[in-house]
Protein backbone atom coordinates (compact mmCIF):
# COMPACT_ATOMS: atom_id res chain seq x y z
CA UNK A 1 0.00 0.00 0.00
CA UNK A 2 1.56 3.15 -0.78
CA UNK A 3 1.54 5.80 2.41
CA UNK A 4 -0.79 8.37 2.48
CA UNK A 5 -0.61 12.11 2.61
CA UNK A 6 -1.90 14.66 4.19
CA UNK A 7 -2.54 18.68 3.53
CA UNK A 8 -4.12 20.80 5.97
CA UNK A 9 -5.88 24.11 4.49
CA UNK A 10 -4.56 26.38 7.13
CA UNK A 11 -6.54 29.49 5.66
CA UNK A 12 -9.37 27.83 6.33
CA UNK A 13 -8.14 25.82 10.01
CA UNK A 14 -9.56 28.25 12.74
CA UNK A 15 -7.79 26.24 15.31
CA UNK A 16 -10.56 24.12 16.97
CA UNK A 17 -8.25 21.20 17.66
CA UNK A 18 -10.83 18.32 17.13
CA UNK A 19 -8.01 17.35 14.85
CA UNK A 20 -5.39 16.83 17.85
CA UNK A 21 -7.65 15.30 19.99
CA UNK A 22 -8.47 12.61 17.35
CA UNK A 23 -4.92 12.13 16.24
CA UNK A 24 -2.37 13.70 18.14
CA UNK A 25 0.58 12.02 16.47
CA UNK A 26 -0.58 13.60 13.14
CA UNK A 27 -1.63 16.85 14.48
CA UNK A 28 -0.13 19.42 17.04
CA UNK A 29 -0.87 22.96 17.75
CA UNK A 30 1.93 24.97 17.95
CA UNK A 31 1.28 27.83 20.48
CA UNK A 32 -2.11 28.75 21.07
CA UNK A 33 -3.74 28.46 17.66
CA UNK A 34 -0.85 27.41 14.92
CA UNK A 35 -1.52 23.95 13.64
CA UNK A 36 1.48 21.76 12.49
CA UNK A 37 1.38 18.34 11.39
CA UNK A 38 2.77 15.57 9.68
CA UNK A 39 2.60 15.19 6.08
CA UNK A 40 3.23 11.37 5.98
CA UNK A 41 0.32 9.82 7.41
CA UNK A 42 1.60 5.58 8.63
CA UNK A 43 -0.86 3.24 8.06
CA UNK A 44 -1.36 3.20 11.76
CA UNK A 45 -3.06 6.61 11.79
CA UNK A 46 -4.83 6.17 8.65
CA UNK A 47 -8.26 5.84 10.43
CA UNK A 48 -7.32 8.23 12.96
CA UNK A 49 -6.93 11.11 10.25
CA UNK A 50 -9.97 10.45 8.67
CA UNK A 51 -11.93 10.94 11.64
CA UNK A 52 -10.04 14.22 11.96
CA UNK A 53 -11.18 15.03 8.62
CA UNK A 54 -14.64 14.17 9.17
CA UNK A 55 -14.31 16.29 12.27
CA UNK A 56 -13.10 19.38 11.59
CA UNK A 57 -15.69 22.24 11.55
CA UNK A 58 -14.45 23.96 8.41
CA UNK A 59 -13.35 20.68 6.64
CA UNK A 60 -9.66 21.83 6.00
CA UNK A 61 -8.15 18.38 5.91
CA UNK A 62 -7.60 16.39 3.26
CA UNK A 63 -6.01 12.59 3.33
CA UNK A 64 -5.05 10.92 -0.08
CA UNK A 65 -3.03 9.38 -1.95
CA UNK A 66 0.52 11.27 -4.34
CA UNK A 67 -0.33 11.48 -7.57
CA UNK A 68 0.57 8.43 -9.47
CA UNK A 69 2.48 10.45 -12.21
CA UNK A 70 3.25 7.09 -14.59
CA UNK A 71 6.38 5.32 -15.22
CA UNK A 72 9.15 6.79 -12.31
CA UNK B 1 -13.39 21.19 -31.28
CA UNK B 2 -14.44 24.44 -30.50
CA UNK B 3 -17.95 23.21 -30.49
CA UNK B 4 -17.14 20.86 -27.17
CA UNK B 5 -14.97 22.21 -24.53
CA UNK B 6 -15.17 19.31 -22.38
CA UNK B 7 -13.06 17.47 -25.11
CA UNK B 8 -10.18 18.33 -26.51
CA UNK B 9 -6.54 19.07 -25.94
CA UNK B 10 -5.40 20.40 -22.26
CA UNK B 11 -2.13 21.34 -21.40
CA UNK B 12 -1.04 22.93 -17.83
CA UNK B 13 2.29 24.19 -17.55
CA UNK B 14 3.42 24.01 -14.10
CA UNK B 15 3.10 20.70 -11.84
CA UNK B 16 2.59 22.30 -8.21
CA UNK B 17 -0.26 24.02 -5.91
CA UNK B 18 -2.42 25.64 -9.25
CA UNK B 19 -1.55 22.43 -11.79
CA UNK B 20 -3.00 19.58 -9.92
CA UNK B 21 -6.07 21.46 -8.48
CA UNK B 22 -6.79 22.91 -12.20
CA UNK B 23 -6.56 19.55 -13.46
CA UNK B 24 -8.77 17.74 -10.78
CA UNK B 25 -10.71 20.55 -11.28
CA UNK B 26 -11.32 20.39 -14.89
CA UNK B 27 -12.25 16.17 -14.52
CA UNK B 28 -14.43 17.70 -11.84
CA UNK B 29 -16.01 19.66 -13.99
CA UNK B 30 -16.60 16.89 -16.61
CA UNK B 31 -13.49 16.99 -18.88
CA UNK B 32 -12.82 14.16 -20.90
CA UNK B 33 -10.30 15.33 -23.36
CA UNK B 34 -6.53 14.95 -23.15
CA UNK B 35 -5.07 16.38 -20.30
CA UNK B 36 -1.38 16.81 -20.22
CA UNK B 37 0.72 18.34 -17.07
CA UNK B 38 4.12 19.77 -17.92
CA UNK B 39 6.78 20.71 -14.81
CA UNK B 40 10.44 21.06 -14.81
CA UNK B 41 10.83 19.59 -11.03
CA UNK B 42 11.13 16.11 -11.41
CA UNK B 43 8.21 15.20 -8.88
CA UNK B 44 5.31 14.85 -8.40
CA UNK B 45 3.43 18.02 -7.14
CA UNK B 46 4.19 18.57 -3.67
CA UNK B 47 3.61 21.38 -0.96
CA UNK B 48 5.74 23.97 -0.31
CA UNK B 49 4.79 25.98 3.08
CA UNK B 50 5.88 22.77 4.90
CA UNK B 51 9.28 23.75 3.96
CA UNK B 52 9.97 26.30 6.31
CA UNK B 53 8.00 24.81 9.18
CA UNK B 54 7.81 21.17 9.48
CA UNK B 55 10.44 20.21 7.44
CA UNK B 56 12.90 22.51 9.49
CA UNK B 57 11.49 21.36 12.96
CA UNK B 58 12.41 17.79 12.11
CA UNK B 59 8.31 17.27 12.24
CA UNK B 60 8.31 16.28 8.16
CA UNK B 61 10.95 15.59 5.60
CA UNK B 62 11.32 17.10 2.38
CA UNK B 63 11.03 13.94 0.59
CA UNK B 64 7.11 13.75 2.03
CA UNK B 65 5.15 16.61 0.72
CA UNK B 66 3.81 15.08 -2.03
CA UNK B 67 0.12 16.55 -2.32
CA UNK B 68 -2.36 14.31 -1.55
CA UNK B 69 -5.05 14.31 -5.02
CA UNK B 70 -8.66 14.86 -4.62
CA UNK B 71 -9.46 13.02 -7.55
CA UNK B 72 -7.09 11.00 -9.73
CA UNK B 73 -6.91 13.46 -12.84
CA UNK B 74 -5.90 11.00 -15.31
CA UNK B 75 -3.48 13.53 -16.94
CA UNK B 76 -0.26 12.39 -18.70
CA UNK B 77 2.46 14.27 -16.45
CA UNK B 78 5.81 15.48 -18.34
CA UNK B 79 8.06 15.76 -15.48
CA UNK B 80 11.28 17.14 -15.25
CA UNK B 81 11.06 18.94 -18.44
CA UNK B 82 10.69 22.76 -19.22
CA UNK B 83 8.90 24.53 -21.12
CA UNK B 84 10.71 26.55 -23.38
CA UNK B 85 7.88 28.75 -25.30
CA UNK B 86 4.43 29.22 -26.41
CA UNK B 87 3.27 29.62 -29.93
CA UNK B 88 -0.16 31.25 -29.73
CA UNK B 89 -0.56 30.79 -33.43
CA UNK B 90 0.04 27.37 -33.95
CA UNK B 91 -1.20 26.79 -30.46
CA UNK B 92 1.99 24.65 -28.88
CA UNK B 93 4.14 24.92 -26.00
CA UNK B 94 7.71 24.01 -27.05
CA UNK B 95 9.86 22.11 -24.81
CA UNK B 96 13.31 21.59 -23.81
CA UNK B 97 13.76 18.64 -24.77
CA UNK B 98 12.63 19.40 -28.27
CA UNK B 99 9.16 17.94 -28.43
CA UNK B 100 6.26 19.91 -28.57
CA UNK B 101 2.50 19.78 -27.31
CA UNK B 102 -0.60 21.18 -29.35
CA UNK B 103 -3.01 22.09 -27.43
CA UNK B 104 -7.04 23.84 -27.89
CA UNK B 105 -6.65 25.65 -24.10
CA UNK B 106 -3.77 26.19 -22.10
CA UNK B 107 -3.01 26.58 -18.21
CA UNK B 108 -0.25 28.42 -16.97
CA UNK B 109 1.04 27.65 -13.33
CA UNK B 110 4.89 28.20 -13.58
CA UNK B 111 4.41 30.00 -9.78
CA UNK B 112 7.69 31.46 -8.98
CA UNK B 113 10.98 30.65 -7.79
CA UNK B 114 13.60 32.02 -5.02
CA UNK B 115 15.48 35.56 -5.78
CA UNK B 116 18.98 34.39 -5.80
CA UNK B 117 21.61 35.86 -3.85
CA UNK B 118 22.76 39.13 -6.57
CA UNK B 119 26.40 37.66 -6.41
CA UNK B 120 26.72 34.33 -8.26
CA UNK B 121 30.02 33.33 -6.83
CA UNK B 122 28.92 34.55 -3.55
CA UNK B 123 26.11 32.40 -3.54
CA UNK B 124 27.63 29.30 -4.77
CA UNK B 125 29.30 29.38 -1.18
CA UNK B 126 28.71 25.86 0.23
CA UNK B 127 26.38 26.72 3.19
CA UNK B 128 24.71 29.36 1.37
CA UNK B 129 20.62 28.30 0.58
CA UNK B 130 17.09 29.52 -0.62
CA UNK B 131 13.96 28.04 0.33
CA UNK B 132 11.59 27.19 -2.68
CA UNK B 133 12.48 23.74 -3.34
CA UNK B 134 11.78 20.33 -1.86
CA UNK B 135 15.72 20.08 -2.75
CA UNK B 136 16.44 23.57 -0.93
CA UNK B 137 14.31 22.42 2.47
CA UNK B 138 16.28 18.96 2.18
CA UNK B 139 19.60 21.07 2.62
CA UNK B 140 18.95 23.49 4.59
CA UNK B 141 17.30 20.81 7.47
CA UNK B 142 20.43 18.76 7.04
CA UNK B 143 22.38 21.82 7.71
CA UNK B 144 20.37 22.83 10.79
CA UNK B 145 20.30 19.49 12.38
CA UNK B 146 24.13 19.19 12.28
CA UNK B 147 24.11 22.24 15.15
CA UNK B 148 25.79 25.62 13.29
CA UNK B 149 27.57 27.77 15.31
CA UNK B 150 25.00 30.62 14.09
CA UNK B 151 22.69 30.87 11.20
CA UNK B 152 22.19 34.14 9.02
CA UNK B 153 19.03 34.91 7.26
CA UNK B 154 18.67 37.45 5.02
CA UNK B 155 15.13 39.00 4.45
CA UNK B 156 12.67 39.76 7.44
CA UNK B 157 9.57 39.08 4.96
CA UNK B 158 7.73 36.01 6.18
CA UNK B 159 9.92 32.75 5.24
CA UNK B 160 12.84 34.73 6.71
CA UNK B 161 11.03 35.31 9.86
CA UNK B 162 9.69 31.81 9.95
CA UNK B 163 13.15 30.09 9.58
CA UNK B 164 14.57 32.28 11.90
CA UNK B 165 11.86 31.30 14.37
CA UNK B 166 12.41 27.76 13.25
CA UNK B 167 16.43 27.95 14.02
CA UNK B 168 15.24 29.36 17.47
CA UNK B 169 13.17 26.52 18.32
CA UNK B 170 16.03 24.25 17.05
CA UNK B 171 18.17 26.38 19.92
CA UNK B 172 20.52 27.60 17.53
CA UNK B 173 21.94 31.12 17.43
CA UNK B 174 20.32 33.29 14.39
CA UNK B 175 20.85 37.17 13.16
CA UNK B 176 18.33 38.21 10.95
CA UNK B 177 19.18 40.88 8.35
CA UNK B 178 16.54 43.09 7.05
CA UNK B 179 17.25 46.32 4.97
CA UNK B 180 13.67 47.86 6.23
CA UNK B 181 12.53 49.47 9.58
CA UNK B 182 11.39 45.93 10.75
CA UNK B 183 10.46 42.48 10.05
CA UNK B 184 7.08 41.69 7.84
CA UNK B 185 6.39 45.80 7.34
CA UNK B 186 6.40 45.17 3.59
CA UNK B 187 2.96 42.70 4.29
CA UNK B 188 1.73 44.86 7.44
CA UNK B 189 2.47 47.52 7.75
CA UNK B 190 4.26 49.51 10.92
CA UNK B 191 2.08 49.04 13.96
CA UNK B 192 2.23 44.80 13.67
CA UNK B 193 5.60 44.87 12.30
CA UNK B 194 6.88 46.35 15.90
CA UNK B 195 5.16 43.42 17.07
CA UNK B 196 6.97 41.15 14.59
CA UNK B 197 10.37 43.29 16.11
CA UNK B 198 9.95 42.39 19.44
CA UNK B 199 8.83 38.87 18.94
CA UNK B 200 12.05 38.19 17.23
CA UNK B 201 13.77 39.77 19.93
CA UNK B 202 11.99 37.93 22.99
CA UNK B 203 12.97 34.76 21.67
CA UNK B 204 16.37 35.57 21.15
CA UNK B 205 17.05 36.62 17.33
CA UNK B 206 19.93 38.91 17.14
CA UNK B 207 18.02 41.12 14.70
CA UNK B 208 19.38 43.90 12.51
CA UNK B 209 17.20 46.24 10.39
CA UNK B 210 18.24 49.38 8.42
CA UNK B 211 21.12 47.03 6.68
CA UNK B 212 21.74 45.81 3.99
CA UNK B 213 24.08 42.61 3.41
CA UNK B 214 27.14 43.54 1.41
CA UNK B 215 29.05 40.58 0.72
CA UNK B 216 28.95 36.92 1.87
CA UNK B 217 32.55 35.55 2.82
CA UNK B 218 34.11 32.58 2.84
CA UNK B 219 36.68 30.17 0.80
CA UNK B 220 34.60 27.80 -0.76
CA UNK B 221 32.27 27.24 2.75
CA UNK B 222 30.85 30.20 3.96
CA UNK B 223 32.38 32.26 7.18
CA UNK B 224 30.32 35.15 7.90
CA UNK B 225 28.76 38.17 6.19
CA UNK B 226 29.37 41.93 5.85
CA UNK B 227 26.78 44.44 6.88
CA UNK B 228 26.40 48.09 5.94
CA UNK B 229 26.82 49.73 8.64
CA UNK B 230 30.47 48.40 8.83
CA UNK B 231 29.88 45.49 11.46
CA UNK B 232 30.26 41.46 10.51
CA UNK B 233 28.05 38.38 11.38
CA UNK B 234 30.49 35.02 11.73
CA UNK B 235 28.07 32.51 10.85
CA UNK B 236 28.16 29.02 8.69
CA UNK B 237 25.15 29.05 7.60
CA UNK B 238 23.29 32.30 4.99
CA UNK B 239 19.72 31.36 4.02
CA UNK B 240 18.85 34.21 1.66
CA UNK B 241 15.31 34.84 1.62
CA UNK B 242 14.90 37.72 -0.26
CA UNK B 243 11.51 37.14 -1.94
CA UNK B 244 10.46 35.46 -5.27
CA UNK B 245 11.06 35.98 -8.92
CA UNK B 246 7.72 34.99 -11.28
CA UNK B 247 8.91 32.00 -13.95
CA UNK B 248 8.24 34.37 -16.84
CA UNK B 249 11.31 34.24 -18.88
CA UNK B 250 9.92 31.17 -20.95
CA UNK B 251 7.17 33.60 -22.61
CA UNK B 252 9.64 36.38 -23.43
CA UNK B 253 8.80 35.87 -27.20
CA UNK B 254 5.18 34.77 -26.58
CA UNK B 255 3.24 37.55 -27.16
CA UNK B 256 1.69 37.40 -24.16
CA UNK B 257 1.42 40.20 -21.09
CA UNK B 258 4.37 38.47 -18.90
CA UNK B 259 6.56 40.69 -16.94
CA UNK B 260 8.74 40.90 -13.65
CA UNK B 261 5.21 41.04 -11.65
CA UNK B 262 3.56 38.00 -13.14
CA UNK B 263 1.30 37.24 -16.24
CA UNK B 264 -1.44 39.48 -16.78
CA UNK B 265 -5.11 37.87 -17.20
CA UNK B 266 -8.61 39.18 -15.99
CA UNK B 267 -11.11 38.02 -13.73
CA UNK B 268 -11.72 34.75 -15.38
CA UNK B 269 -7.86 34.13 -15.04
CA UNK B 270 -7.98 34.01 -19.27
CA UNK B 271 -4.17 35.49 -19.91
CA UNK B 272 -4.27 39.45 -22.24
CA UNK B 273 -1.58 39.74 -24.81
CA UNK B 274 1.35 42.27 -24.42
CA UNK B 275 -0.97 44.90 -26.57
CA UNK B 276 -4.23 44.22 -23.61
CA UNK B 277 -5.96 42.07 -25.67
CA UNK B 278 -7.58 39.31 -23.96
CA UNK B 279 -7.20 35.73 -25.42
CA UNK B 280 -9.66 33.15 -24.74
CA UNK B 281 -7.33 29.86 -24.76
CA UNK B 282 -4.81 31.05 -22.54
CA UNK B 283 -5.22 30.90 -18.59
CA UNK B 284 -3.00 31.88 -15.88
CA UNK B 285 -3.15 30.82 -12.22
CA UNK B 286 -1.18 31.09 -8.90
CA UNK B 287 1.78 32.93 -7.89
CA UNK B 288 2.75 33.51 -11.52
CA UNK B 289 -0.57 35.56 -12.31
CA UNK B 290 -1.71 39.39 -12.08
CA UNK B 291 -5.46 40.14 -12.16
CA UNK B 292 -7.82 43.13 -11.56
CA UNK B 293 -9.78 43.09 -8.43
CA UNK B 294 -13.23 44.68 -7.69
CA UNK B 295 -12.54 45.23 -4.02
CA UNK B 296 -9.29 46.94 -4.32
CA UNK B 297 -10.11 49.62 -7.12
CA UNK B 298 -9.26 46.97 -9.82
CA UNK B 299 -5.94 46.94 -9.03
CA UNK B 300 -3.38 44.66 -10.56
CA UNK B 301 -2.85 42.01 -7.53
CA UNK B 302 0.47 39.36 -7.45
CA UNK B 303 -0.25 37.25 -4.47
CA UNK B 304 2.29 34.47 -3.03
CA UNK B 305 -0.36 32.77 -1.61
CA UNK B 306 -1.08 29.07 -1.09
CA UNK B 307 -5.23 29.89 -0.53
CA UNK B 308 -4.96 32.08 -3.83
CA UNK B 309 -3.33 28.67 -6.09
CA UNK B 310 -6.61 27.05 -5.07
CA UNK B 311 -9.03 28.86 -5.03
CA UNK B 312 -7.54 30.62 -8.67
CA UNK B 313 -6.89 27.02 -10.18
CA UNK B 314 -10.77 26.30 -9.49
CA UNK B 315 -12.05 29.21 -11.29
CA UNK B 316 -9.48 28.96 -14.36
CA UNK B 317 -11.05 25.22 -14.86
CA UNK B 318 -14.25 25.79 -14.87
CA UNK B 319 -13.61 28.58 -17.26
CA UNK B 320 -11.39 26.28 -19.61
CA UNK B 321 -14.31 23.97 -19.94
CA UNK B 322 -17.49 26.39 -19.92
CA UNK B 323 -18.56 29.11 -22.66
CA UNK B 324 -18.81 32.52 -22.21
CA UNK B 325 -21.80 33.24 -19.98
CA UNK B 326 -21.72 30.46 -17.49
CA UNK B 327 -17.98 31.58 -16.60
CA UNK B 328 -17.16 32.70 -12.95
CA UNK B 329 -14.98 35.45 -12.11
CA UNK B 330 -11.95 34.72 -9.71
CA UNK B 331 -13.02 37.54 -6.82
CA UNK B 332 -12.27 35.42 -3.79
CA UNK B 333 -10.31 37.20 -1.14
CA UNK B 334 -6.35 37.25 -0.50
CA UNK B 335 -5.98 35.27 2.67
CA UNK B 336 -2.63 34.37 4.05
CA UNK B 337 -1.49 32.58 6.74
CA UNK B 338 1.87 32.13 8.73
CA UNK B 339 3.13 30.25 12.20
CA UNK B 340 6.03 31.99 14.32
CA UNK B 341 7.53 32.60 17.23
CA UNK B 342 4.24 30.59 18.27
CA UNK B 343 2.18 32.97 17.20
CA UNK B 344 -0.95 32.62 14.61
CA UNK B 345 -0.79 35.17 11.50
CA UNK B 346 -3.68 35.50 9.64
CA UNK B 347 -4.58 37.87 6.90
CA UNK B 348 -7.46 38.66 4.71
CA UNK B 349 -7.77 41.32 2.36
CA UNK B 350 -4.70 43.31 0.90
CA UNK B 351 -2.73 44.98 4.42
CA UNK B 352 -0.62 47.15 1.77
CA UNK B 353 -4.14 48.75 0.29
CA UNK B 354 -4.66 50.66 3.48
CA UNK B 355 -4.04 54.05 4.76
CA UNK B 356 -4.98 53.54 8.26
CA UNK B 357 -5.21 50.86 11.01
CA UNK B 358 -7.07 49.95 14.03
CA UNK B 359 -6.57 47.53 16.68
CA UNK B 360 -10.19 45.85 17.00
CA UNK B 361 -9.79 43.26 19.21
CA UNK B 362 -7.37 42.58 21.74
CA UNK B 363 -3.93 44.43 22.09
CA UNK B 364 -0.45 44.35 21.19
CA UNK B 365 0.69 43.37 25.12
CA UNK B 366 -1.68 40.42 25.00
CA UNK B 367 -0.01 39.39 21.84
CA UNK B 368 -3.76 38.74 20.76
CA UNK B 369 -5.45 40.66 18.52
CA UNK B 370 -7.52 41.74 15.41
CA UNK B 371 -5.70 44.57 13.82
CA UNK B 372 -8.15 46.16 10.89
CA UNK B 373 -7.03 47.77 7.86
CA UNK B 374 -8.76 50.66 5.90
CA UNK B 375 -8.44 52.36 3.03
CA UNK B 376 -10.08 56.11 2.36
CA UNK B 377 -12.92 55.32 4.83
CA UNK B 378 -13.35 51.75 4.07
CA UNK B 379 -12.60 48.46 5.29
CA UNK B 380 -9.72 46.86 3.33
CA UNK B 381 -8.06 43.97 4.86
CA UNK B 382 -7.78 42.23 8.88
CA UNK B 383 -4.96 41.03 10.24
CA UNK B 384 -4.83 38.19 13.51
CA UNK B 385 -2.47 37.27 15.82
CA UNK B 386 -3.97 34.18 17.33
CA UNK B 387 -7.41 35.21 17.19
CA UNK B 388 -8.07 33.08 13.29
CA UNK B 389 -11.99 32.60 15.03
CA UNK B 390 -12.48 36.22 14.55
CA UNK B 391 -10.80 36.16 11.14
CA UNK B 392 -14.81 35.47 9.05
CA UNK B 393 -16.27 38.52 10.38
CA UNK B 394 -13.72 40.65 9.15
CA UNK B 395 -13.76 39.20 5.80
CA UNK B 396 -17.80 39.77 5.66
CA UNK B 397 -16.62 43.68 6.64
CA UNK B 398 -14.09 43.67 3.49
CA UNK B 399 -17.18 41.80 1.16
CA UNK B 400 -19.08 44.13 1.99
CA UNK B 401 -16.97 47.58 1.46
CA UNK B 402 -17.72 48.36 5.46
CA UNK B 403 -17.32 51.85 6.93
CA UNK B 404 -13.51 52.05 8.45
CA UNK B 405 -12.84 52.27 11.26
CA UNK B 406 -15.27 49.34 11.46
CA UNK B 407 -18.60 49.69 13.89
CA UNK B 408 -18.76 47.88 16.70
CA UNK B 409 -20.06 44.07 16.44
CA UNK B 410 -17.01 41.95 18.02
CA UNK B 411 -17.79 41.68 21.71
CA UNK B 412 -14.92 41.72 23.22
CA UNK B 413 -13.92 45.55 21.56
CA UNK B 414 -11.04 46.99 22.66
CA UNK B 415 -10.17 50.37 23.91
CA UNK B 416 -8.25 51.26 20.73
CA UNK B 417 -10.75 50.23 18.25
CA UNK B 418 -11.40 53.37 17.55
CA UNK B 419 -8.09 55.25 17.44
CA UNK B 420 -6.93 55.12 13.66
CA UNK B 421 -3.25 54.99 13.06
CA UNK B 422 -1.10 55.79 10.07
CA UNK B 423 -0.61 52.19 8.62
CA UNK B 424 2.85 53.14 7.59
CA UNK B 425 2.88 50.76 4.88
CA UNK B 426 6.44 51.50 3.28
CA UNK B 427 8.07 51.73 -0.61
CA UNK B 428 8.56 48.02 -1.12
CA UNK B 429 11.86 49.11 -2.83
CA UNK B 430 13.26 49.89 0.51
CA UNK B 431 13.10 46.01 1.91
CA UNK B 432 15.21 43.21 1.81
CA UNK B 433 11.70 41.15 1.30
CA UNK B 434 9.15 41.85 -1.11
CA UNK B 435 5.49 41.57 0.22
CA UNK B 436 3.36 38.60 -0.36
CA UNK B 437 0.70 40.67 -1.95
CA UNK B 438 1.81 43.15 -4.44
CA UNK B 439 -0.42 45.67 -6.20
CA UNK B 440 0.84 45.91 -9.11
CA UNK B 441 -1.19 48.98 -10.71
CA UNK B 442 -2.76 49.47 -14.24
CA UNK B 443 0.19 49.85 -15.78
CA UNK B 444 1.85 47.16 -18.31
CA UNK B 445 5.35 45.69 -17.57
CA UNK B 446 6.31 45.92 -21.25
CA UNK B 447 6.18 48.81 -23.50
CA UNK B 448 4.08 48.62 -26.39
CA UNK B 449 6.02 47.73 -30.56
CA UNK B 450 4.10 49.11 -33.16
CA UNK B 451 3.03 46.27 -35.15
C1 LIG C 1 9.13 28.12 2.10
C2 LIG C 1 7.75 28.54 1.69
C3 LIG C 1 6.78 28.78 2.67
C4 LIG C 1 5.50 29.17 2.32
N1 LIG C 1 4.59 29.39 3.30
C5 LIG C 1 3.35 29.82 2.98
C6 LIG C 1 2.39 30.08 4.00
O1 LIG C 1 2.67 29.92 5.20
N2 LIG C 1 1.16 30.53 3.63
C7 LIG C 1 0.81 30.72 2.31
O2 LIG C 1 -0.32 31.15 2.02
N3 LIG C 1 1.71 30.47 1.31
C8 LIG C 1 2.96 30.03 1.62
N4 LIG C 1 3.87 29.78 0.62
C9 LIG C 1 3.48 30.06 -0.79
C10 LIG C 1 2.83 28.87 -1.51
O3 LIG C 1 3.62 27.74 -1.39
C11 LIG C 1 2.64 29.25 -2.95
O4 LIG C 1 1.66 30.27 -2.99
C12 LIG C 1 2.21 28.09 -3.85
O5 LIG C 1 3.22 27.12 -3.92
C13 LIG C 1 1.86 28.58 -5.24
O6 LIG C 1 1.59 27.51 -6.08
P1 LIG C 1 1.77 27.60 -7.65
O7 LIG C 1 1.35 26.25 -8.16
O8 LIG C 1 1.11 28.80 -8.17
O9 LIG C 1 3.32 27.84 -7.93
P2 LIG C 1 4.61 27.01 -7.53
O10 LIG C 1 4.37 26.21 -6.31
O11 LIG C 1 5.74 27.96 -7.56
O12 LIG C 1 4.77 25.96 -8.72
C14 LIG C 1 5.15 26.28 -10.02
C15 LIG C 1 5.76 25.04 -10.66
O13 LIG C 1 6.01 25.29 -12.04
C16 LIG C 1 7.33 24.85 -12.36
N5 LIG C 1 7.81 25.59 -13.55
C17 LIG C 1 8.25 26.88 -13.58
N6 LIG C 1 8.62 27.22 -14.84
C18 LIG C 1 8.39 26.12 -15.61
C19 LIG C 1 8.57 25.85 -17.00
N7 LIG C 1 9.02 26.78 -17.87
N8 LIG C 1 8.25 24.60 -17.46
C20 LIG C 1 7.77 23.66 -16.60
N9 LIG C 1 7.57 23.87 -15.28
C21 LIG C 1 7.88 25.08 -14.78
C22 LIG C 1 8.10 25.15 -11.11
O14 LIG C 1 9.32 24.45 -11.05
C23 LIG C 1 7.11 24.68 -10.04
O15 LIG C 1 7.19 23.31 -9.84
C24 LIG C 1 5.16 29.36 0.94
C25 LIG C 1 6.14 29.12 -0.04
C26 LIG C 1 7.41 28.72 0.32
C27 LIG C 1 8.44 28.48 -0.75
S1 LIG D 1 -9.85 20.40 13.32
FE1 LIG D 1 -9.73 21.62 11.45
S2 LIG D 1 -9.95 23.73 12.13
FE2 LIG D 1 -9.45 22.51 13.90
S3 LIG D 1 -7.24 22.65 14.10
FE3 LIG D 1 -7.69 20.81 12.96
S4 LIG D 1 -7.60 21.46 10.86
FE4 LIG D 1 -7.80 23.30 12.06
Amino acid sequence: MVEMRTVVDLTRCQGYAQCVFLAPEVFELHGEEGLLYATAVPDDQVERVRQAAAACPVQAILLGEEVSTGGR
Amino acid sequence: MAGDLKDGLIVIVGASLAGLRAAEALREEGFTGSLTVVGDEPHAPYDRPPLSKQVLLGQATADTLELPMRRDPDAEWRLGVRATGVDLLAKRVLLADGDSLPYDRLLIATGTRARPWPNPEEGALDGVFTLRTREDGAGLAERLAARPERVLVIGGGFTGSEIASACRELGLAVTVAERGPAPLVGALGGTLSKLAAVMQRNHGVDLRTGVTVTALNGNGAFTGAQLSDGSRVEADVCVVALGAIRNVEWLAESGLAAGPRGIACDAGCRAFTMYGIVTDDVFVAGDVSRFPHPLFGYQMLSLEHWGNAVEQAAVAAHNMVNPGPLQRPHLALPVFWSTQFGLNIKSVGVPTYSDHVVIAQGSLEARRLAMVYGYQGRVTAAVTVDMAKALDYYRHLIETAAPFPPPPGAQDRAIAADIAIPSAVPDPSVLSHGPTVALTGHLPDRRLTVV
